[in-house]
This record gives C-alpha cells, structure tokens and sequence, in this order.
C-alpha cells in the first residue's frame, strides 16, 4: 500500500487537495452571512462529505481498469434504473425545489442519480468506443453512442435538469473527439442543435443551412446522412417556436436573462445581476476572506451551490479567481496528460471523458456568474456543496488515479 | 492504424489543451472586465445595494413665553416604520404587524400610500409608538424584515389644553402641503405645525432632517449602522420666545369661568406684545402629536362649542357698547364735541327718531349728561344724539380709518377681519338705494347694526387708546411695522377718554370690578345676540395713567353669569402683582347695557322693516380645518 501511495500521481493529488481545501473554505465563507443560517454550518457536513468522498475515492483506486471494464454495463443499466426511479418517484430539493432530482427514502435525501449517471455514461461511451478498431466515421456509426448518451440524457431533461442533461452532450462530444471522430462529423452531429438555437432568426438560420449545404457537399458524406442532417435542421428551424413554447418558463426566463439580465431584475435577473456585483465589487484583491457584502448580506443567491463562485470573486477578487481558474487548468491538463499516457483505449477514454464532464461543469458554472453563459443549476468541483457531486468527482479522480498508476506501473508512461 | 496511436493522441491532446487555454482566456478576460474594468460600477451598485438613507428627523425648535418658560417641547417618542423592498411583502409584513400596533385596514392602506411616495425611505407605520409596542414589536423583528424603530423627538405640550389655540399643534403633513409649493420641500411623513405658532413659524421650528445610513439585506432586514456612510446630523428647529406669559395664561385659564365659551387677550399697549391669548373652551394639543385618534378629532368635530376654533381671532361679536369709545374718539377727532359737550335731549330713557323710539339700556334715563359722563353710564340716549351728529358717512370714514374694517395682523393663522361697512354704498348694495334711513347711524353709534368686531381688533382698539394713540400690530414672536393706525387725538383727549373709563370701574357699568390699589380704566359692552343670550365684552387697561396691560375678554351668552369685568379686573391685577384676592371675591352681575329693541311710535307699516337690529354672531360656522379630509 505505501509502495502504492508513493506510486501515485502527485500533481493529481496535491491539485485535488488543494481544490478541496479552497473549495470548503470557501464554502466556509459562504455560511459566514449576517442573518445565520443552514449554510452556516454546511462546511461541516462537507467536511463529513469530503471524509466519505477521500474513502470512496481509495475504494476506487482499489479497483482496477479491467473490473471497471467489465463492471461498466451493470453500472450503466443499474444508473439508467435509478433514473427511472428517480422520475418516478423522486422529489425536488435544494435551489431545484420544483424538479425530480433526488431519491428520498424516508424523508432522507440520498442523493442526485444525476451525478451517478455522468459517470455511468463516461464508462459505458468508453467501453463502446475503444472496443472498435477506428474510429466511428459515418453519423450511423455514431448512433449507439448517442444512444447511450441520449437515454440517461432524456431522463435527467425529464426531471427537468437540462444542466446536468448538457453534462451528458458534452461527455459525448469530448469522448467521441478523443477516440478520433472527425471534427467534420461533430460538427454533423451537433448541427441540429446548432440549428435550433439559431432559428430565433430567420435570416441566421437560413445562413447557416446554406453554409450547412455547402459544407455537406466539401465533406461529402453518404448521400442518405447529408439528407437526414438537412432535414433535421430545416425541421429544427420549423420545431423552434413550439419547442421554445414548451420550454418551462423558468428555463425560458433564465434563456431572456442571460441575454439582458435588466428585463427582470427583481426576479429571473436578480441572480445574475447580484452575482455580477458581487464578482465586480470584489475587484482585484477582493472585500477579504469572509467579508463579502453581498454574500453576507444575502444579495448573493445560492452561495454555497450555484454561485459559490461568486463569493470567491467577491471576497479574494481577481487573484482569488486566477487561483482558482488556475488550478481547475492545472486539474484539467494533468487528466489530459493521464489519458494520453493511459496504458489502454478504455482508460485513456474514461480520464478523458471525466476531464471533458469536469470542464464543462467548471466552464458553465463560473462562466454564468459573470453571464458568459446562461445560468443552469450545475455545480462547480470541489467548491459548491452538496454530497453526490463531491463523491462522483472523488470517484473521477480515484480513478483517474488508478489509470495513471497502471500506466506508471506498466512503463508506458516513459514514452 | 488504430485511431488510438500514440501520434494522434498527441495531435489531439494539443488540440485539446489549445481548447482549454482558448475556453479558460475567455473566461479570464470575462472575469477581468467585471472585476478590474467594471469595479467601479459594481462598487458603487454594491454600495447602493446596501446602503439605505434614513431620515433623522429633526427636532422642533422649543417655544417659549417670555420668562423663557417652555410652552412646546420635545420629548423622546418612538416611530415605527417599515424598509421594504416590494409592495407585496410590506403588505405581508403589515399583516404580521397588525395585532401588535392596532392596524385597520385604512391604517395599512396609508402606509402603502407613503411607501409608493417615497419607495427607498422606510414607511412610516406608527409616528408615535408606546414602550410596551415596541418591546413586543422587537421581539418579533425577525418576523418583520425591513422594521425600522427610531427614537424621534415627539412634540408635547406642558400647557395642553390653556394654550392651544395660541400655540397650536403638529401633525402629519398632508397630500395638499406636500403638494404646495415652498421653499424647503416637506418630507413625506413629516410632522409640521398645524395651527398657532406651530404654524405660523413652522418653517424656523421645523430645522432640517438629518440622514442617517444603514446597512440592510436583500431581504431589507437592517443589518446594522453603516460605519462606512457619514451620518448627517439634523439641524434643530429655531426656538421661539415669544411674549406671552405663561404665568398669566395659566392664571386666565384658570379664572375663566369653568364650561363658558370666550376669549381673553392681554396686549402691551406700548409695544403690541401679546401677554395672553387664551379661547375656551380648548382642545388638547398633545393627542394630535403622531396623529390624532379619529374619535378624538370627530368630537372636536362635532362639539357645537367647536374647540378648534379660536374666539380671540376667529370670531365676529357686535362690540356693543365697548365700541361708544370709538364713537367718541371720532366725534372728539373730527372736533364736534369736547369731552364735557352736552346733547340737545337729555336722556329720559329713550329717544324718538322718525317713526321709532330708541330706547335707553335704563329705562330710567341717566339725565343730562356730559360725554364723559355718557361713557361712565354708556348712557344709549347720548350716544344716538352723537351718532346722528358726527353722520353715518364720518362713522364709517373714521370706523375704516382706526381699523376696523381690517386684520390687525397678528402673526397668528387664521385671523379673520371684522365686518363693516366700507362705506354708504354697503347700506344702498345691502338695502338698495332709498331703502334705508339714518337709523342705522343710531345702531352703529351704540355698536349695534352692521358691526361685528373680533376681540383682538377691539383689544387693538382700546391698546390705540391705553398708549399714545397710535396702533401697534399685536404680535407674538416678531415685531410688525406699526399699521399706521392712528386715533388722532391729543394727549389731552385721550386722558379725558381714559378718566372716562376709570370712571366705569369706580361707578359706572363696572364698578364691581374696581380694585383698591389700581386705578383700571375699561368699558364694558353686550353684544346682543339673537341665537340666545347676549355676548359680554369688557375690555381694559391698567394702571390707568400709565397703562401697561390692556385686556380684552368676551364671554358667550354671558347674561346668565357675566363675570367679565372681575375676570379682567383679576387678570390685570395678577399682572400688575397686585393682591388679587380681593379681586377674586368679586361677583357682579354686569348690566345691561345694551339697547333694547326700537318701539314703533306710530301705528301703520314699519318705515324701516328691513333694517336690522344685530349682525348674527358668527361663530357656528364650520372652520374648514387643515387636518380635515
């Protein structure tokens, strides 16, 4: 075991420790409000988390590559029932009060299937995709990818929580460009998407089906794919209006808010707008540790969870926010360097793909508290609290670990 | 070629790390433009978002009498109001709020009126909140976001009820003065002086309100002070000494007899200084101090002695007798009797005039008698005789011409200027032309007819004939210009019109009143009233040679125990610090003096049915009254 502990990758693990440090002492800011609390004490029970999450993590390293490999389809359809469950029975809970998030037993919130499902998804994309020889080169040979993606993805959209939905597309895309789909493809393949954000405007969306069709006769893909994609754009173009319409209005608010935040100040811009001052208030150093107006005079909406962000822009200022950017950087590009040296395709797959999830979670969630981005409810790593995210990401790292232990093991790493 | 070369996953982790650093670049750049290059704007809405001004009311400037004697002061009290941050949650905090300060909906309604006047101050809920209400009120402050209780200088008033009418009251400012156009604009919810002096001189007293930072939350909880924003202090009202004597005031109030309706005023011949004022019955200034209870103000109301209305200014009497000495002083004036000029007719208890008899007050006759000697007996004969001498256009000329026809200008509110005629023309627009005969020049020259005086203007009247003759605008705080009033007369005049008078408290009409050691030179009158018994004047000065006080004072439906000649005796001599427990043993019935009702001597149609004997006393009419909605 020690032999093991000095064989582990340490840029991994001081990086871990020291966002989970940052993490829970902001977190520990957070609760240091005016008008006490719940969140007040919430640092504790995190801190709780954290020892649960440094077990599980130690647990997983245990588990080697191969049983991950052959565990990953119970994982994955044990994720996908749990889902099930969830949307049968599940209840709201935290800043989702309204959606089906949670598994309650008896009063007791065991957590966010959600969570679980990332990681399910990753391993089981893994699996799918270092199975095959090439890579996938048509759109057909990307369906059952997307079928693995896309089930877990619409049971989370139908809880709803189309943020963590958006984890799953990311997941995805990052997966199938590590195992060296073509950028072209992607491109195809999220050109629906693409198609309906654009057709808010007629003349945009008829560019970019234009540039669409000329793209699709430079790559020159099957004849039957090229339609397919051309007519689900053109049916995108046509499904927007009543697809915006079905949109829940909390989600439509939160779409008009990130354009202009002012329509609505007092109620769907209210988030943005504080979280904004707050960030903006704190300037380069910051108000000081603990001494954010804003989160302590609960202008600061979900300060412990959504927009914990925020009080780390607002309290330690830009510095504050380059330490930590910088160590999410750090974090990234040591799992990017981990799945490059992994020993196998699966491996190599399954780090690439917790870095891609943990990216977008990090993109997302920082990017909304300055509105660069839409606001989804979607955690940040190590910082906001809550129990399942924290232990999927120990999970993550654990094995991550394991994955660059193997690959230090077998010597494939000195090349 | 496996897709899973370690050559092309290097190709893709550079594709992959340029991606990150790209994504992370953006998000930096974000972060510095919010942070380094929009700090200042965010500072300052962080700021505002916070920061809550809050009004220090300032306290009122202190009104005291003359010896410095406080008759308003300020008390701490205590405000409740609200810092809400929507309409909504104030209407739910005010729910919560209701049980504890005794809210209806009207009360609840109002406060969401101020809140939408002014959205960013707090709300006043209760402008003057017991102990017991604020304890339970923060009990429960957690209950209620946004509660701002403050210690606020509360108006009280030492005196309440014996100097209301001169001092007045505050109360809330109202839609129409926050509306009116003035000089420094009025906080919604502030309290500003009412009536009297509180009026009069609101703007000195007001001062100007202080503001005060506080620090509240997103749910509008105030947090704590905020150190950071200076306070600033309130500047306090200008106090106000006037002239009156609170001694003297009490000592009226006191005297004045108990559940009669009148006036007192006691001037400074000298200067016009108002020594007293005082209305019975009064009114308690201090229940309209934070808003007077609805109940409390319908009684006011309703009460058909209408306390609110201040007989020394706002109400109109026939001055009756009181008003020979202006007959007099006009017909000395004009040179067309000396004071020892005899009338054709010696008084036998009437005189005819045309068709009527005029008859005496004493139907015995008082005889022949000089003009002196008619002022000592208000011998009604005498004064016909003068009357129709001196001519109805000369009575009204010089009436006019001493005042009586204008305000005196009392640096009080809602004086009102007496009624009488401008001129002949009165009688032809009233009667039309041809419609009226001399008569009335018999009524006016006994101060009957068309003449109704307020006290203040007969008490200016007889301050013109205590002094040099010359008229001193009366006044409480601030000296006026001379009206440029004058009687006209010589010193010698006027000292045989003052030996008159000292003669009607050694013998005459008021002798009842006399006091051994101050010679007091007065006259009194009966305004005949036809709602009832007749009004008692009686007005006065002291000592007689050198006057140093006159007074005036007139009691409603008197007849029936007319005490206003001691009661001037007793004020005057209070102030004179003469030993005024003989004076307060008098009791007199004062006589009247008032001519009864003309007798048709011939039978046939009344040569002047028209003409009316009085003037209805108009003191029942409804004052429309600031506070009123």
């Amino acid at each position: 075991m020690t032999a093991r502990i000095r064989e582990l990758d340490k840029p991994l693990v001081a990086v871990t420790l020291l966002l989970a440090a940052y993490g829970l002492a902001t977190l520990y800011s957070a609760g240091q409000t005016d008008v006490p609390s719940f969140v007040t004490t919430i640092w504790l029970r995190q801190l709780i988390w954290l020892g649960v999450a440094l077990v599980a993590a130690s647990l997983v390293f245990r588990v080697s590559p191969r049983l991950l490999e052959w565990a990953t389809p119970f994982v994955y359809a044990g994720a996908v029932v749990v889902l099930l469950f969830t949307l049968a029975f599940g209840t709201g809970g935290g800043t989702a009060a309204s959606s089906r998030s949670w598994i309650t037993i008896a009063g007791h919130r065991l957590g966010q299937p959600s969570e679980l499902a990332k990681l399910a998804v990753v391993l089981m994309l893994a699996r799918w995709l270092a199975e095959r020889r090439a890579a996938p080169a048509t759109l057909r040979e990307l369906v059952p990818a997307c079928l693995i993606a896309g089930v877990p993805f619409l049971l989370i959209v139908a809880q709803p929580d189309l943020g963590s939905g958006l984890v799953l597309v990311a997941i995805l895309f990052s997966m199938l460009y590590w195992a060296g789909t073509k950028p072209s493809l992607l491109l195809l393949l999220a050109s629906p998407a693409i198609g309906l954000v654009l057709a808010f405007s007629t003349i945009v969306w008829g560019a970019w089906i234009v540039a669409l069709f000329a793209l699709l006769l430079w790559w020159r893909p099957y004849v039957w794919e090229g339609l397919t994609v051309m007519l689900l754009n053109v049916a995108m173009g046509v499904v927007a209006l009543p697809f915006w319409r079905h949109l829940a209005p909390y989600q439509q608010n939160r779409l008009l808010a990130f354009l202009n935040p002012d329509v609505d100040p007092r109620a769907t811009g209210w988030h943005v707008i504080q979280s904004r001052v707050a960030v903006g208030s704190g300037g380069f150093l910051g108000k000081g540790f603990t001494h954010g107006s804003q989160k302590r005079l609960a202008f600061l909406p979900a300060q412990h969870t959504d927009f914990i962000f925020s009080v780390v822009g607002e309290e330690l200022g830009f510095v504050g926010v380059l330490v930590a950017l910088g160590l999410f950087a750090a974090l990234i590009l040591i799992l990017f360097r981990i799945a490059r040296r992994a020993t196998d395709p699966f491996s190599g797959l399954v780090v690439f793909g917790i870095a891609g999830m943990l990216f977008t979670h990090i993109v997302e969630n920082v990017g909304m508290t300055v509105n660069l981005l839409p606001i989804t409810g979607i955690p940040l790593p190590f910082f906001s609290y809550g129990g399942s995210f924290l232990l999927a990401c120990a999970v993550a790292i654990g094995i991550s670990l394991r994955i660059a232990w193997e690959a230090r093991q077998s010597g494939y790493a000195e090349h | 070629m496996t897709s899973f070369h370690p050559h092309l996953l290097d190709q893709r982790l550079r594709v992959a790390r340029v991606v990150t650093w790209a994504t992370l670049g953006v998000i930096v750049v974000a972060f510095f433009r919010t942070q380094i290059l929009g700090h200042g704007r965010f500072q300052l809405q962080s700021e505002n978002n916070r920061l809550r001004p809050i009004t220090l009311p300032a306290p009122r400037g202190i009104i005291t009498d003359r010896n410095g004697k406080v008759l308003a002061d300020n008390v701490p009290g205590y405000t409740v109001a609200l810092l809400p941050d929507d309409t909504t949650n104030l209407r739910a905090t005010l729910r919560v709020m209701a049980p504890i300060v005794r809210l209806d909906d009207a009360a609840i309604d109002r406060v969401l009126q101020r809140y939408h006047r002014a959205p960013y101050q707090p709300a006043l809920v209760l402008p003057n909140a017991s102990f017991a209400v604020i304890s339970a009120l923060e009990e429960r402050r957690v209950e209620i976001p946004g509660l701002v209780i403050q210690t606020e200088p509360k108006r009280y008033y030492p005196d309440s009820a014996l100097a209301s009418h001169l001092v007045g009251y505050v109360g809330e400012v109202t839609e129409q003065e926050l509306a009116a156009p003035r000089g420094m604009p009025l906080r919604p919810g502030a309290q500003v002086g009412k009536d009297g002096l509180e009026r009069q001189y609101d703007d000195s007293l007001r001062g100007s309100d202080g503001i005060r930072f506080v620090e509240v939350n997103a749910t509008g909880h105030v947090v704590r002070e905020a150190g950071a924003a200076p306070t600033l202090q309130p500047v306090p009202g200008t106090s106000l000494r006037t002239t009156i004597d609170v001694d003297l005031q009490r000592y009226i109030a006191r005297i004045f007899p108990a559940g009669q309706r009148g006036a007192v005023v006691a001037l400074d011949p000298a200067t016009g200084e108002v020594l007293a004022l005082y209305s019975a019955p009064g009114y308690e200034p201090n229940a309209f101090v934070g808003g007077v209870d609805p109940d409390y103000w319908r009684q006011l109301n309703e009460n058909e002695a209408h306390p609110l209305f201040d007989r020394a200014i706002q109400a109109r009497y026939p001055p009756g007798s009181t008003w020979k000495l202006a007959v007099a002083a006009i017909a000395l004036r004009r040179g067309i009797v000396t004071l020892h000029s005899r009338m054709p007719i010696p008084c036998r208890g009437g005189l005819q005039y045309g068709n009527r008899y005029f008859r005496c007050w004493q139907p015995k006759g008082h005889g022949d008698l000089t003009l002196q000697e008619a002022i000592t007996q208000s011998c009604d004969v005498y004064f016909y005789q003068l009357g129709l001498k001196v001519g109805l256009t000369s009575l009204l000329e010089d009436g006019n011409s001493y005042g009586f026809r204008t305000r005196t200008g009392v640096d009080l509110p809602g004086e009102i200027p007496p009624d009488f005629p401008s001129g002949t023309e009165y009688f032809d627009r009233i009667y039309g032309p041809r419609h009226w005969t001399s008569a009335v020049t018999l009524n006016l020259a006994i101060g009957q007819g068309e003449n109704a005086q307020t006290l203040i203007n007969m008490t200016q009247f007889y301050q013109m004939l205590a002094s040099d003759g010359q008229a001193r605008t009366p006044y409480l705080v601030h000296r006026q210009d001379r009206p440029g009033i004058s009687l006209e007369l010589s010193p010698e005049q006027l000292a045989g019109l003052r030996q008159a008078m000292i003669s009607v408290v050694e013998r005459g009409t008021a002798r009842g009143s006399r006091l051994a050691s101050i010679s007091i030179a007065g006259k009194t009158g009966t305004a005949q009233n036809p709602h009832g018994p007749a009004h008692g004047w009686f007005i006065a000065f002291a000592p007689a040679e050198h006057p140093t006080i006159v007074v005036g004072a007139i009691i409603e439906f008197a007849r029936e125990g007319p005490y206003v000649a001691p009661l001037v005796a007793r004020v005057i001599a209070r102030f004179l610090g003469a030993d005024s427990t003989e004076a307060a043993n008098f009791r007199i019935v004062l006589p009247t003096d008032t001519a009864p009702t003309p007798l048709q001597v011939l039978p046939g149609p009344p040569a002047d049915s028209t003409h009316p004997d009085t003037i209805p006393v108009d003191t029942t009419r409804d004052r429309p009254h600031p506070r009123a909605r």
